[in-house]
């Protein structure tokens, strides 16, 4: 079970992130937990400056705006 | 090169549409069509130049050569950058902690996020071609000098114990504890290809959040053209009292709009006599300071440190539309 976080400070952007990793890992069978991510401390933990930014299992995976399919896929694999 | 627009605009409203040129309607029309086209064209074509050039310009790589400089060359670096670098106002929360907690003066950090609404590539291009490149010139000394100016104030005020305590912690960290040796971020190499999907995808993202805003403008900006008389603001407000430009200040606060949208509306308010310096006064107050993105630093700034920022940046812009009003019968021969 994949622990994902998605790190943004509640734009639409970051739903829309969280929503299609969560649509592809349901098509790949695998199995997430998605949170978003809105506490400006934790996203600063992170070192994160361009959102939405992805978390696997606390480890920064992804930043800077929507990932595309790809690398959903990437991210969810890894 | 830009009489093209002119000229399909005139074909299509007054030839094929049959509209009469004389009439409200069909000058409304006429400058509808012309300029929406015009700016269509302009984005489409330079936005996609634009961030194939800066593919490789990330916010880490920013942060980087602003702690490099010393504070003063840094102020207007941070206004620099803010004015070039592709940015989200949505990224504004963790844009403003990846400074702070890397020590970056606060004034530096907010001179970026000042600059940032105020000018940016579409801004640009919309003034460019519709009011001119004298305009655009004085227009981001402008934007510049609000951002660094501010920046400065907020220092000298010394703004930074109005941070939220862990804001305000992670920059004291950071400056006790500078990482000596910290390497620069690699430039990433990127090939023709990579650069292309880039600019590709820059293209429809910034279309697709603007066009509306675009179509909205322009159209006011038209219906404003058509069927407001000529000098219509100088015959009935009188051509620059000095209580005409705090009052375009408070009325552009409660309108929430980016310089898109008000770019067109400039055009049309200046040809009806409104003074350039009310003008620009009105154009910065709706696009860099609103209300949404005040709440937002609300997560991490105490409300003292809010207000502050919000009476500086007013301020500043009553001063520029006072000093633009003195200075344009120099500054602008062709408006």
């Amino acid at each position: 079970m994949k622990k994902i976080e998605v790190l943004g400070t509640g734009c639409k952007k970051c739903a829309v992130t969280a929503e299609q990793i969560t649509t592809t890992a349901k098509e790949l069978g695998i199995e997430v937990e998605v949170t978003k991510v809105t506490d400006p401390q934790i996203i600063m933990h992170y070192q994160v400056m361009s959102t939405p930014a992805v978390a696997v299992n606390g480890q920064l995976a992804h930043s800077g705006g929507v990932p595309d399919r790809k690398k959903i896929e990437a991210i969810l694999k890894a | 090169m830009l009489e093209i627009f002119t000229w399909l605009a005139s074909w299509l409203v007054y030839d094929l549409g049959g509209f009469d040129p004389n009439s409200k309607l069909g000058s409304s029309l006429h400058f509808f069509v012309e300029d929406t086209s015009k700016i269509f064209a302009l984005l489409v074509v330079m936005i996609y130049a634009i961030a194939l050039l800066r593919a490789s310009l990330n916010l880490e790589r920013v942060r980087y050569y602003i702690q490099q400089k010393n504070r003063f060359a840094g102020y207007g670096l941070g206004a620099g950058f803010g004015a070039i670098t592709p940015f989200c106002s949505c990224s504004s929360i963790p844009l403003f902690l990846g400074f702070t907690s890397a020590g970056i003066p606060l004034g530096i950090t907010m001179a970026f996020l000042f600059t940032s609404p105020i000018i940016n590539e579409v801004a640009v291009i919309m003034l460019w071609s519709l009011l001119g490149w004298e305009f655009t010139l004085v227009y981001i000394a402008i934007g510049m000098t609000v951002g660094i100016g501010g920046g400065i104030l907020l220092d000298s005020l010394g703004a930074e114990r109005w941070l939220k305590a862990f804001a305000a912690k992670a920059y004291q960290n950071a400056a006790e504890s500078p990482q000596a040796d910290q390497l620069a971020p690699v430039r990433p190499s990127l090939t023709l290809k990579e650069r292309h999907e880039f600019a590709r995808n820059e293209l429809y993202e910034i279309v697709a959040r603007i066009w509306k805003w675009i179509i909205i403008g322009v159209g006011l900006g038209a219906a404003l053209h058509g069927f407001v008389p000529d000098d219509w603001f100088s015959d009935n407000l009188g051509s620059g009292q000095w209580w005409n430009v705090p009052v375009a200040v408070l009325a552009g606060l409660p309108l929430y709009s980016n310089a898109t949208g008000v770019i067109p509306i400039m055009e049309s308010l200046i040809t009806k006599g409104l003074p350039v310096g009310t003008t620009l006064a009105f154009c910065m107050s709706t696009v860099a300071a609103s209300f949404p993105e005040f709440i937002m630093l609300k997560q991490v700034m105490l409300w003292r440190l809010l207000a502050t920022t919000f009476i500086i940046l007013l301020i500043n812009f009553m001063l520029v539309g006072w000093l633009i009003n003195l200075l344009s019968p120099w500054l602008f021969s062709s408006l």
